[in-house]
């Protein structure tokens, strides 16, 4: 397999080093990528759309449908972990998830719970994971200083896409980055405790369900699927301020849907479906 | 031969782009392990990324984001290509969702077949339908 392997990587990479001489140097002006749509989009973006990012207007509004099925594609991938593993998968598991440990905090002793067994109603007892090590101090106190700035500013990134180097995708990344960080710092429990799996679906669908509700809004007013001229009416402003709105309710979808989804497959994958024990 | 240097120097970009994809796709051919088979995949995603990023560079020219000059006509070379960070944007957070996908199929793999290993979980399945076979 390895010889095999090696002469097609080997064939592949000499056709494509054959192709690249082709191609144009790099930071060519002239280069073919460059001339067609991308004037456009940089000569009309201000015109259009009131939003100086270039980037901002044409995911969210000249190429509104290709973000909106991305978008749907993070879901399903969300829904995707969810089922394989979380739904479906736990009948292997189920043996070796009945056994679990706690630890006695005043004594620091650490009893193990048989399946089906049950402690003394008392919050002495803590429960651990199996692989536990007393938490770090340091690690959690900064962590836990930490997850609001961070979510500060995936807020930031989120509304000030227009004018600066953001937006949804980026925004959502952070702030679910923040939940993962607080995962990962005390354990997954009291993560889930603050941000709940049926929260978490719910969001990531609320998400998609905004982008594609503003898109079925400027239908209902009578212009194209996510043609966010029809929005000035409602939002009270003219047409060219409409797009700006709209394209910043779209990206807020897209932050809320890339959020939730990244928590999920975190949680999923990291505790192995059980929602119970993580890293 | 100057000529030649010329040319190697000035596309770099591909050179790199290839030699990354071509190690993504080496791993996936041909390593055994299921996670470093994950980790080509996303060699390989990498790769392109760079390559579309690259593509969308303009010599002395600075992000997409316009300035404030109202009324003027805006000058295109002095911005870089939007359109390849807007694939590339929205593809970087896609490869992360796969990525999970991935990891949720090998983990489930290595609940059934207790490795990771492509040619044990190969061989179990073999003797698996050799004992389905005699019965």
């Amino acid at each position: 397999m390895k010889i095999i392997g090696l002469f097609i990587v080997v064939l592949t990479g000499g056709f494509l080093i054959y192709a690249a001489a082709d191609f144009p140097a790099w930071g060519d002006p002239n280069s073919p990528a460059s001339l067609h749509v991308s004037p456009y989009y940089l000569e009309t973006t201000v015109e259009l759309t009131h939003v100086p990012n270039a980037v901002t207007s044409v995911v969210a509004d000249y190429r509104g449908y290709d973000t909106m099925f991305e978008t749907t594609v993070i879901f399903t991938a969300g829904v995707v972990c969810f089922f394989v593993l979380r739904a479906l998968g736990r009948k292997g598991l189920r043996e070796e998830s009945q056994e679990r440990l706690y630890r006695h905090v005043l004594t620091g002793v650490t009893v193990r719970v048989k399946a089906g067994g049950k402690i003394p109603e008392s919050s002495d007892f803590q429960r651990i994971d199996v692989s536990w090590t007393p938490p770090d101090l340091i690690i959690k106190t900064i962590c836990r200083l930490l997850v609001p700035f961070i979510q500060l500013f995936g807020l930031y990134v989120i509304c000030f896409g227009h004018y600066s180097p953001g937006g949804g995708f980026q925004g959502g990344v952070i702030l679910g980055a923040s939940i993962i960080v607080y995962a990962i710092s005390t354990d997954l429990r009291s993560a889930v405790q603050r941000f709940r799996e049926k929260t978490d679906a719910l969001l990531a669908a609320t998400g998609v369900f905004i982008y594609a509700g503003t898109g079925a809004l400027c239908l209902l007013l009578g212009f194209n699927f996510l043609d966010y001229h029809a929005l000035a009416p409602i939002l009270f402003v003219d047409r060219v301020m409409a797009r700006s709105h709209g394209i910043f309710i779209v990206e807020v979808g897209v932050g809320i849907a890339v959020m939730s989804t990244m928590i999920w497959i975190y949680n999923v994958l990291a505790s192995r479906g059980h929602y119970d024990e993580g890293l | 031969m100057e000529d030649i240097v010329q040319t190697v120097v000035a596309k770099y970009n591909y050179w790199i782009y290839i030699t990354l994809m071509m190690l993504g796709l080496y791993a996936m051919i041909a390593k055994n392990n299921l996670i470093k088979k994950i980790v080509g995949m996303n060699i390989f995603q990498t790769a392109i990324i760079l390559f579309y990023v690259s593509i969308g560079v303009k010599k002395n020219a600075t992000i997409p984001i316009m300035q404030e000059v109202h009324g003027h006509a805006v000058n295109v070379a002095a911005y870089h290509n939007p359109l390849p960070h807007v694939l590339m944007l929205t593809a970087i957070v896609v490869g992360v969702a796969t990525l999970g996908v991935a990891l949720a199929f090998a983990i489930r793999i290595y609940n059934q077949y207790k490795t990771l290993e492509e040619d044990e979980i190969l061989a179990q399945i073999r003797t698996r339908e050799e004992q389905m076979g005699k019965i």
